[in-house]
């Protein structure tokens, strides 16, 4: 007997909360950055320190901004910035090293 | 913390400016005086602005100013403050 345990959309999208994510738009090739504020039984969504990439190009930071639920297209975790969050510490151990040899 | 939903960052904005993306390459820039769960808006003092191609493939602008606009919720697609757009 397999254990399998669904992960459900409204879960998901609360253990989001507070963490970067990617809001991919139905139009214009828009996407918005930013940390995710909350979400509601519509999901309508609120991000915070926001930026919005159209076409993959960044448009600059827009700061807070509230997104209507029915522009959105698919909502994700922001994987570049859990990368860097990750790569940033294992940069810092591989310079030590170089430290200490010179 | 929980309770949070993202209709209170318009109530946090009521009777300040906000900007309005909508539909059809259009925005908004007023005072919000009202709102509801549709995202249905109110806005005072507000300039649209709709961007438009003309023949050359150049970006225009059009402004129009009104002194009290009533917004359908249905064409809005982002809410935020405007200094930093």
């Amino acid at each position: 007997m397999s254990e399998f345990t669904p992960i459900n959309p409204k879960p998901y999208l609360r253990e989001l909360a507070q963490k970067p994510i990617v809001v991919t738009l139905k139009f214009n090739k828009t996407q918005y950055k930013g940390t995710l504020v909350s979400t509601d039984n519509y999901f309508n969504i609120q991000l915070s320190d926001a930026e919005e990439v159209v076409n993959g190009e960044s448009k600059g930071k827009i700061g807070d901004i509230f997104i209507r639920c029915n522009n959105v297209l698919y909502i994700g975790e922001d994987l570049e910035k859990k990368k860097k969050a990750i790569v940033v510490p294992e940069e810092q151990e591989k310079v030590e090293p170089t430290i200490a040899q010179s | 913390m929980s309770l949070e939903t993202p209709l209170d960052l318009l109530k946090l904005n009521l009777d300040e400016q906000v900007y309005v993306k909508l539909r059809g390459a259009r925005s908004l820039v007023g005072t919000l005086q009202a709102f509801d769960s549709h995202c249905n808006i109110v806005l005072s003092d507000a300039i649209e602005t709709i961007y438009e191609l003309d023949d050359e493939g150049d970006l225009q602008s059009v402004e129009r100013n009104s002194e009290m606009i009533f917004v359908r919720g249905d064409t809005v697609t982002l809410i935020t403050t405007p200094d930093e757009e």
